[in-house]
């Protein structure tokens, strides 16, 4: 067995060459370069209009990778539902599904291939815009840890929608439920984590400030923004950021967040994620193998081989003894069970 | 090989299947038969592993679909009556990918997938997108797909449905080949005929429930199907015609340009006497014989009534 056969199953080998073979992927990636480079363009002219000279300095320089990275967060938050939310309703709807069930490949190996394929090409798409980033680099003001540390985050918040779509496309019959979902989901985590917080933050200031109470270190409606995506690309930028979110009082002995935004998404999301592909592997084959016990197996491939036996003895015609035959296996099956 | 027993299957109160049973012998090729939403399909899923039943047995191998569905896999080859096919895939890569999907080494492929389009008339669109094979061509790769693990049970639902004549012909002969290698075949098809001529034993299936199961031949015999006599007269065949309205066992007498055809209901005996008494009469025969009855009566005899007849 060579290496590529363990690292390629047969489901992931189609997807990548199916993909591939796509004119529509070319398009998307030609499609989605160009617009990240336009909002490169329409940044690099908001940070810079209105001055006599085109000087970018670096303070300006990070300010454009921050907005880019924003940007291109969202434009992941559009793609990977589109991407994802189709792989096993789309198999269904083009009645592929069933004959791909009835193979050997394991449910898990399904999923995740079909997860995987999805955002390696997502992954092909945000690689091919770090171009676009180098107009940051010619300014300075970015380190290349920041950058990796941006596209693992990308990489993660992929993993994220792509599970809940893979989920939602399993469980739902029709793509077009399973998309809606994703992208209600998807909003949910984007929007209104972001509304949440920004509205407990509201009641917990005025309650706080009201009632007179004693200092604390710390407030509780950093947790809602943990929640929240940019809140956490944000707190990889500026590490700071979790302390002003979690309201740490600097006069305190525990002058620092309990948590960094971005650990929490993680630890939140990372559950998030198993969860999800757990529940698409239990339901993408409504048959699925019970549990039992070695002693069990090994009495009923006992009883198959009987049952073969009794099979080929009594000849191609002849089906009369069969019941008989399954009885006794089965009364034997019992015993051993017992 | 398969043997079901007391299958239902339930959508909230609506029983798709009611207590069915069906057994099935190595090598043996099953005709299921029933009209459409009888219940074929649903059967046929659940043998698949594609669908949970809601209470019953049903074993393939001596391993239940429930329990072991794995080894279930192993064993059956599935065609589904609607499938599509990875369009972007050239014949052989298609192959390639499910004799992967069934762990069947390279090497073995290369071997093996020459051979499976030669069964299925195919070798000569091994290098051909399957998006440009025809609707019958797809069905024999599919059917070529089926057999790519070498399973002993074969459930074929509605292999011809929508193929012209000429490509069905080209699939029946490729079953009849199947079921020389000694595979077990459960057959469904609304186009009776084509199943007549290669399967061993038939179940009509209507409502959800067995309403018969056996050999054609059997079951014609049980259920005493009219026989249908043809008789050509030199001339005079309309008057024959009301003559023999009047006779006893004949149930209606049709008279077209071809002759005489009568619905009888009685045994040999008295279809020899009903010939002397055309002789005694003085009619001229030039022929007089028996229309073979085929699995379009059966099935016709069986399923009036919305399944009167009821068989053990």
């Amino acid at each position: 067995m060579n290496l590529r056969s363990i690292v390629m199953n047969p489901v992931l080998d189609k997807e990548f060459r199916l993909r591939m073979r796509s004119a529509r992927s070319a398009f998307t990636v030609l499609a989605y370069v160009l617009v990240t480079g336009l909002l490169a363009m329409g940044i690099i002219y908001v940070l810079t209009a209105g001055r006599g000279t085109v000087r970018v300095d670096s303070e300006t320089s990070r300010m454009m990778f921050y907005a880019l990275s924003i940007a291109q967060l969202v434009l992941i938050a559009f793609m990977t539902p589109a991407l994802t939310a189709g792989v096993i309703s789309g198999e269904r709807e083009k009645q592929t599904l069933n004959m791909l069930l009835t193979t050997q490949q394991s449910s898990a190996a399904i999923i995740l291939s079909k997860l995987t394929s999805s955002l390696s090409f997502m992954a092909l798409i945000i690689v091919a815009t770090i171009p676009v980033y180098s107009i940051v680099f010619l300014y300075g003001g970015v380190s290349m840890g920041q950058l990796a540390s941006v596209f693992l985050f990308y990489l993660f918040i992929m993993l994220l929608l792509g599970a809940l779509g893979v989920c939602f496309s399993t469980l739902f019959k029709r793509t077009i439920l399973a998309v809606i979902m994703t992208y209600g989901v998807g909003l949910a985590i984007f929007l209104f984590t972001g509304l949440a917080y920004l509205f407990a933050l509201g009641i917990d200031q005025a309650n706080y400030y009201g009632s007179g109470a004693p200092p604390r270190p710390y407030s509780w409606v950093g947790y809602l923004l943990g929640l929240n995506p940019a809140g956490a690309l944000i707190s990889i930028f500026e590490p700071s950021f979790s302390n002003e979110v979690f309201l740490v009082q600097r006069s305190n002995l525990q002058a620092t967040a309990p948590i960094q935004l971005w650990q929490q998404f993680l630890l939140v999301y990372s559950v998030v994620i198993v969860l999800m592909l757990w529940i698409a592997v239990r339901k993408i084959r409504p048959v699925r193998a019970k549990r039992r016990s070695k002693r069990s197996d090994a009495s009923v491939t006992q009883a198959v081989v009987m049952h073969s036996e009794a099979d080929s003895q009594e000849g191609a015609s002849t089906t009369s003894g069969e019941p008989e035959m399954m009885k006794k296996v089965e009364r034997e099956v019992g015993k051993e069970q017992e | 090989m398969i043997e079901i027993k007391n299958l239902t299957k339930m959508y909230g109160h609506f029983a798709a299947l009611k207590d069915v049973n069906i057994s099935i012998g190595k090598g043996t090729v099953f005709g299921f038969v029933g009209p459409n939403g009888a219940g074929k399909s649903t059967t046929m899923s659940i043998l698949a592993t594609l669908l949970a039943p809601t209470s019953g047995s049903a074993k393939v191998g001596g391993y239940e679909v429930t329990e072991y569905p794995h080894e279930v896999r192993k064993r059956i080859g599935y065609m589904p009556d609607f499938f599509g096919v990875y369009d972007q895939f050239k014949t052989t890569e298609y192959l390639h990918f499910y004799g992967a999907s069934y762990g069947i080494s390279r090497a073995e492929r290369e071997q093996l997938i020459p051979q499976l389009l030669e069964l299925v008339n195919l070798s000569d669109k091994q290098d051909v997108y399957v998006d440009s094979l025809s609707r019958g061509m797809k069905q024999r790769l599919c059917l070529a797909r089926c057999l790519v693990h070498d399973p002993d049970v074969l459930i074929l639902d509605e292999p011809a449905s929508g193929l012209d004549p000429r490509a069905r012909i080209e699939m029946r002969e490729i079953l009849k080949e199947l079921k020389l290698m000694g595979k077990t075949i459960i057959i469904s098809s609304h186009i009776l005929p084509e199943l007549a001529e290669m399967v061993d034993e038939i179940g009509v299936i209507e409502h959800g429930r067995m309403v018969a199961q056996g050999k054609v031949a059997d079951i014609q015999n049980r259920l005493r199907v009219k026989r249908v006599l043809h008789i050509r007269l030199l001339d005079r065949s309309e008057e024959l015609a009301q003559r023999l309205r009047d006779e006893l066992h004949v149930s209606q007498v049709l008279c077209d340009e071809t002759g005489v055809h009568v619905h009888f209901g009685g045994g040999d005996a008295e279809q020899s006497a009903l010939l002397a008494s055309i002789f005694a009469a003085g009619f001229q025969v030039i022929s007089f014989h028996e229309a073979q009855s085929n699995l379009e009566d059966v099935f016709l005899e069986i399923t009036k009534g919305g399944g009167a007849h009821e068989f053990a």
